[in-house]
């Protein structure tokens, strides 16, 4: 017997098997080894896990935090109505690049937290905080494309706050928004709720956003045409709830960490795995090519305008045409479905006919995305 | 997209696939693919799903992030920690542990750390904060010598005096010479590495078939590339011969690149002796600055400790890098060391064999077992939009 013959019967299922009880064990223990905050811990893949398992969930824990889903939600009133509430800070760097801004991606990047809770939202609070110095020309301009991109959305922003910070306290500024809005009613959304034989569905080409920024830039000499592709998905998501209602098991938006980190995230939360068909995920040539030169994948790129639908198999298709019929899904398509095990993992079928393993992002390939 | 999905041809690299098979007839082959990108691409792609079972690809030591020995992150660190440096740095090399943390836990610790795509940034680095000294971590093999080459050039030309380069790269011919050398393993054939051979040309490796009697074939970066060097070797051995040939012909040729082999020459001069991680001394395997350019070397410039550190006693990052074992047969391989707690080098750096294999193969034995099926191909948009 040959040694890769011999290892494919002794040793592989042994440290797989180790490797698996130690993720098992992490699973639910995060160690936060570090000392220091890095910027891998703003990442949003594996180290801004382990600091808000390590550091902010055992503080605050209650039932609506401990769901880690994008907003919380809870009933009010008289119990028949449900209220989604969440919050987001942006930090984006540069605050203008194509496609948006920070003032544009904080509306929406709030309201696409609300619906991915399935929440119309309603109203958005705003923080600043500003650096000494900072020119009011630039402030005029990003609050001006907040206000437009609130007006778009149809939401108000309601309430505010404005701090200013010293000279070299803050890179020129800072924006949080929080937001509540009604869950609609037909919604059972949960990144628990994945079950086996569920499709997933994407609304449209991945890597924009991070793409654009990263080019955006100086440090790059590549030209394109990429523009971030920002937007708000509420309206999507209604259409989606209201054709197929509890059809839909779970949405999220794909954001820090991209696709690879989210759907990682969903196939822990709900202990399934995930099959992926690489060449069926659209990425525009531009993007790709790109990820290409810089050894990146757009599997981990950032979007602001995307979202991740998990969807029972009956009610696929019909969930795919009111996406392509949407104008923020006509490149939709289904990329891959659910399956039972091996739990907690997610996998592509590569564009060569191979397979692989698709893990969340580790450290950081370009920090303050958004 | 152009210059991609024709070496992404999954029916063409089936069919040689198949070929291979006939040709190879069953026989257990081992074939090392040098070069860390070569590593990543298999991965990536899954080619090890789609050679023969009788194939065995063995990873080599061309990931210079992951050869460079502790030591020498640690005096990257020091030279880091000096006052008024803003320190460059390739990205991979940033999560790379030394003896007492790694770049970017001195960057949260204060350090100015920066990373560049290219030595020439870090160039522009220096001419933007003329106070300052700017300082490049340069590594590789003869592939990002040259860049490091032309940038000393241009900083003598322009005469910018706040630059320094700290110089670690390494050559690929003697760690072949000593993987050949070592009496751990027996190998059937090289995937020589393409960027490198782009700039020594083919010559260099004649006396892997000529002394070691083993062929090699010099392979691009794209799956069809290495499945088809797969191919070559396959077809050499089946046909009795040894020889150096040329599969990334599009980008290598015979003789090199020799105005990237005049500006290395000028620039820089060969070490001694280097240390490399897991391999220990090997004589005359890396490059430091010629005496014509002392005065951007920051090693002459700064004071290093440039003390030995021994590799982590659990880490086995030393036989991955010679092929003698797989990563995954690694003591701590995806249990201690992972991509996000590296101990090893090998699984830092996306070109290592430990992290490669950690995050896309680790579970592709499973994945084979439980039969993945195929998503229904009619639903599909179009891989490409826009």
């Amino acid at each position: 017997m040959d040694a890769k013959t011999e290892n494919l019967n002794g040793y592989i299922p042994a440290i797989l098997e180790k490797i698996e009880r130690v993720r098992q064990a992490r699973r639910h223990k995060f160690y936060l080894r570090d000392e220091h905050i890095t910027l891998s811990h703003g990442s949003g893949g594996k180290a801004t896990h382990n600091l808000i398992e390590g550091v902010f969930g055992p503080a605050f824990s209650n039932p609506l935090l401990d769901t880690m889903d994008d907003a919380a939600t809870f009933a009010v009133g008289n119990g028949t109505g449900r209220l989604a509430f969440t919050t987001d800070s942006y930090v984006v760097s540069p605050l203008f690049f194509p496609g948006g801004d920070i003032g544009s991606l904080a509306v929406h990047g709030t309201i696409n937290d609300l619906a991915m809770a399935g929440a119309q939202p309603l109203y958005l609070s705003v923080g600043f905080i500003l650096e000494e110095g900072f020119p009011i020309a630039d402030l005029r301009r990003i609050v001006t494309s907040m206000a437009a991109a609130a007006r778009e959305a149809g939401i108000s922003i309601v309430t505010g706050d404005t701090k200013v910070v010293q000279r070299g306290k803050a890179d020129g500024l800072f924006i949080n928004t929080a937001g509540v809005g009604v869950v609609h009613t037909a919604a059972t959304l949960g990144q628990n709720q994945l079950k086996p034989g569920d499709q997933i569905l994407l609304n449209g080409p991945i890597g924009d956003h991070g793409t654009a920024i990263m080019l955006a830039r100086e440090a790059l000499d590549i030209e394109s045409d990429i523009q971030s592709d920002t937007a708000p998905l509420h309206t999507l998501v209604s259409s989606l709830l209201d054709a197929v209602g509890d059809g839909v098991h779970c949405l999220k938006d794909p954001t820090r960490g991209g696709v690879a980190t989210s759907l990682n995230e969903m196939a822990i939360a709900s202990e399934v795995a995930i099959v992926l068909d690489e060449p069926a995920i659209p990425v525009r040539p531009e993007v790709r090519g790109t990820c290409e030169i810089l050894g990146l994948d757009p599997l981990t790129i950032a979007n602001e305008g995307k979202l991740l639908a998990i969807v029972a198999p009956e009610a696929a298709e019909m969930a795919l045409s009111i996406m392509r019929t949407h104008p923020l899904g006509r490149e939709g398509a289904i990329i891959g479905t659910v399956l039972a095990e091996p739990a907690a993992m997610v996998f592509l079928h590569t564009d060569i006919g191979g397979k692989r393993v698709l893990d969340m992002l580790v450290g950081d390939p370009l920090p303050r995305i958004c | 997209m152009k210059f991609v999905d024709e070496y992404r041809d999954s029916a063409l690299i089936g069919r040689i696939a198949t070929e291979i098979a006939r040709l190879s007839e069953g026989r257990p082959l081992k074939f090392m693919e040098v070069c860390g990108g070569h590593t990543h691409t298999i991965y990536k792609h899954g080619i090890e799903d789609i050679l023969p079972p009788n194939i065995d690809m063995v990873h080599g030591p061309g990931c210079p992030v992951c050869v460079l020995p502790m030591g020498r992150i640690d005096d990257a660190i020091a030279i880091a920690r000096t006052d008024g440096v803003i320190f460059t740095t390739f990205g991979d090399m940033m999560r790379v542990p030394g003896s007492k943390g790694s770049l970017l836990d001195a960057k949260a610790d204060g350090a100015d750390v920066r990373f560049v795509y290219s030595p020439l940034d870090a160039l522009k680095l220096a001419n933007r904060y003329p106070g300052r000294e700017v300082v490049f971590f340069a590594i590789g093999f003869e592939t990002t010598a040259p860049s490091t080459a032309v940038t000393l050039l241009r900083a003598q030309a322009e005469g910018i005096k706040n630059f320094s380069v700290f110089c670690n790269h390494v050559t690929i011919i003697p760690a072949i010479k000593a993987i050949l050398d070592s009496p751990d393993l027996r190998l059937d054939g090289f995937v020589g590495p393409g960027h490198v051979s782009m700039v020594i040309g083919m010559r260099p490796y004649t006396f892997i078939a000529r002394n070691h009697a083993r062929p090699v074939v010099i392979a691009g970066f794209e799956p069809l590339d290495i499945v088809q060097s797969v191919y070559m070797l396959v077809k050499q051995i089946s046909e009795d011969r040894a020889e150096v040939e040329n599969q990334y012909a599009r980008v290598v040729r015979p003789e090199g690149n020799i105005k990237a082999l005049q500006a290395m020459a000028r620039t820089m001069e060969l070490r001694p002796f280097f240390e490399w991680r897991g391999m220990g001394f090997i004589t005359y395997s890396a490059l430091k600055l010629s005496p014509e350019f002392a005065a951007w070397d920051a090693e002459l410039r700064f004071e290093v400790p440039g003390i030995r550190v021994a590799d982590p006693k659990a880490c086995q990052c030393g036989e991955v890098l010679k092929g003698v074992i797989k990563p995954w047969e690694c003591k701590v391989f995806g249990t201690a060391c992972t991509p996000e707690t590296p101990i090893g080098t090998c699984m830092v750096s996306s070109e290592g064999a430990c992290a490669a294999y950690y995050n896309y193969g680790r579970f592709s034995k499973a994945a084979g077992r439980v039969n993945l099926p195929v998503v229904s191909p009619g639903t599909m948009a179009q891989k490409e939009v826009g």
